[in-house]
């Protein structure tokens, strides 16, 4: 059962009732009960008087019927502007002709179509809502209602009931009775949680060695990446910069994996700019290959600064110093890129030497283990 | 005689009045203009003669200009200053037309990066400062029309070869990037196809040297062709905030239309007044 309630005058001014008296009637030693008069004891009143509702606050457009012409007026207003986009749409779809257009002129024509469709359609439905809630909200009557709360409790007959008819379904299924039944059905539940437990095999397989070994190998060419063109070393300018794959990567099992794996930056330096003696060695006249796969989380590393001779990684800035051995100098990289050894073939092509000396990109828990 | 005759006292008493006292300054102004139109009326005017090949008069003029501009960082022989400015011997007419064409010589602040700014010296200038450059040493030369011509030229394959070699600093539309310590890529959407090429040939700052023994002319036309297609493209959505991906569309996503939802949640809560 619900009823309205209109507390306080009509007229809209808050009226807001004082704080509630007690009416606990004990003679234990406790304060007023009052909450703002607590004694140091600090016992609250036994019971509250319902302080019932606050006073209705009335709106200009209950009160005043000017102000409700003016919210019908406002409310007409979006649903006139919702007609004006219906209108915008319709007339957007037949005016415009991407028809017979092409390239950048057909780009355009589509584009402007579908923003002005999009457009109209946006303020068609948009306004229809907001016209509705409008209307809802300044003009509808918006009383405060009680709902009184049902008690959840069934009957004592209703409750025999229901038990009656459990028991009595039970007992026709004949469970109890028929083990046959019984035993077949639990012998049919327990190997459904094999089901759950024998796709985890698709977890695997684990890699193995497969991370250790890339595509790199003696005497396999540098070839850049994508267009797959072999490099002289003579052809390398100073501070010049090469995105190099191995040959023959795409004829490989998995190409995509191998190329993640083998992707390899190739840098000329002044060869007196290189000190570290490993790294003078397995250069070729100041050219230096490292591998692309940031060893932090395995982003490829390509911002190389020609005159600061630093590599940056641009997922989270790990910076690395090509004449240092790719030594980190900032960021989270844990460990230095690991160098390609470079030789130069017969013809004059850059060749490597051999695999990378340890496996590329981020750590993993085998990776010492090669 | 100690004392003047009194007929040469009374004339230069008279000469004395006659002089106004402004008069040293009005012959000041006169001898200057003099000198100054005199000079101007014979020295040589420095208008180079549009002849083919370089002319001893470009060359004159570039290292005049050379000489007057760019020496104080750059040496007196091109030689470099250690500090202020590398050497020139060697860098090509390529270089300069690069980087006085862009602004970013004469080097106005030295700060992480030489900026790009309003082209200082017309073109004749340049050509004749490239001139001079050029005949100190051999280096890249400045690409010709037929280098530049990219109609005929794979521009999906430029999509590829610059993703792979520009788009980590440049970003994948072209419109720059950061790198360390206040350097930066900057954006390509008004570069000419010359600067482009001229760029990737030299390698200017922080940028690496793309050689033509490792990224053919052809390679390099076609990457130009990419470039300058897509950025004349229309968005289809009318408004590419700046082509640099979910930094700015994000900000768009959250400000703008998660900030319209939560309006419209507040004002349905809220009560009429």
């Amino acid at each position: 059962m619900t009823e309205r309630i209109h507390d306080g005058t009509a007229g809209g001014t808050d009226d807001v009732q004082g704080l509630p008296e007690t009416t606990d009637t004990t003679d234990a030693p406790h304060g007023d009960g009052d909450l703002a008069t607590r004694d140091g004891h600090g016992e609250l009143p036994a019971r509250f008087e319902n302080p019932g509702l606050p006073a209705h606050v009335y709106r200009r457009s209950d009160i005043d019927p000017k102000a409700a012409i003016r919210r019908e007026r406002e409310v007409a207003t979006f649903f006139g502007l919702s007609t004006l986009g219906t209108v915008l749409f319709i007339v957007a779809y037949f005016a415009i002709k991407p028809a017979g257009k092409s390239g950048n002129d057909l780009l355009r024509t589509v584009g402007l179509e579908t923003k002005l469709l999009g457009l109209g359609l946006g303020i068609a439905l948009f306004c229809i809502g907001a016209g509705a809630i409008h209307w809802a909200k300044t003009l509808m009557p918006d009383d405060e209602i009680i709902s009184v709360r049902k008690p959840m409790r069934s009957s004592d007959e209703d409750r025999a009931d229901a038990i009656a008819a459990l028991k009595d379904g039970a007992a026709g299924a004949g469970l109890g009775r028929r083990k046959l039944i019984r035993n077949s059905l639990l012998g049919a539940l327990a190997p459904l949680g094999l089901l759950a437990i024998i796709p985890l095999r698709d977890l695997g397989p684990l890699p193995g060695a497969s991370l250790a070994y890339t595509a790199w190998g003696p005497g396999k060419r540098l070839v850049t990446d994508p267009t797959g063109r072999p490099i002289k070393a003579a052809d390398v300018p100073i501070g010049g910069v090469i995105h190099v794959q191995p040959e023959g990567v795409d004829e490989m099992a998995h190409p995509l994996n191998e190329r993640a794996k083998a992707t390899t930056l190739v840098i000329r330096l002044e060869p007196d700019e290189i000190t570290d003696p490993k790294q003078k060695k397995w250069a070729v006249d100041g050219i230096v290959a490292y591998s692309k796969v940031c060893t932090h989380v395995g982003c490829p590393v390509g911002l190389y600064e020609q005159q600061t001779h630093h590599l940056l990684c641009p997922c989270h800035q790990s910076t690395f110093d090509v004449t240092k051995d790719c030594a980190v100098i900032f960021g989270p990289a844990a460990r230095p890129l690991p160098q390609l050894p470079l030789a130069v073939d017969s013809a004059g092509y850059l060749v490597s030497s051999e695999d990378y000396q340890e496996p590329v990109g981020p750590s993993f828990w085998e990776r010492g283990r090669r | 005689m100690t004392r003047l005759s009194k007929p040469l006292a009374v004339l230069r008493g008279l000469s004395r009045r006659r002089r106004h006292r402004l008069a040293p300054v009005v012959l000041l102004l006169l001898a200057l203009g003099a000198t100054g139109g005199a000079y101007a009326a014979f020295a040589p005017t420095g208008k180079a003669a549009a002849a083919a090949g370089v002319s001893t008069q470009t060359l004159e003029q570039g290292r005049d200009l050379y000489l007057k501009n760019c020496a104080t960082c750059h040496g007196l022989n091109a030689e470099g200053s250690g500090t202020d400015g590398p050497s020139l011997i060697g860098v090509g007419a390529a270089s300069v037309d690069f980087q006085v064409g862009t602004g970013r010589m004469p080097a106005k602040e030295l700060g992480a990066q030489i900026q790009a700014k309003r082209q200082f010296f017309n073109d004749e200038q340049i050509s004749a400062l490239a001139a001079y450059v050029a005949s100190l040493g051999p280096g890249p030369a400045i690409p010709s029309d037929k280098d530049l011509d990219y109609s005929n030229s794979n521009i999906a394959q430029g999509g590829e070869i610059y993703r792979t070699n520009c788009a980590m600093c440049h970003n994948f539309a072209g419109s720059g990037g950061a790198l360390t310590r206040g350097k930066y890529a900057p954006s390509l959407k008004k570069t000419t196809p010359r600067h482009m090429y001229e760029a990737m040939l030299t390698g200017p700052q922080s940028m690496p040297v793309f050689g033509d023994g490792t990224m053919t002319p052809d390679e390099k036309r076609e990457i130009i062709g990419f470039l300058k297609t897509t950025s004349a493209e229309p968005s289809p959505g009318g408004f590419a905030l700046g082509k640099i991906g979910p930094v700015s569309e994000g900000a768009v996503g959250w400000l703008v239309g998660l900030g319209a939802l939560v309006a419209c949640a507040v004002w349905l809560g809220a009560k009429a007044r």
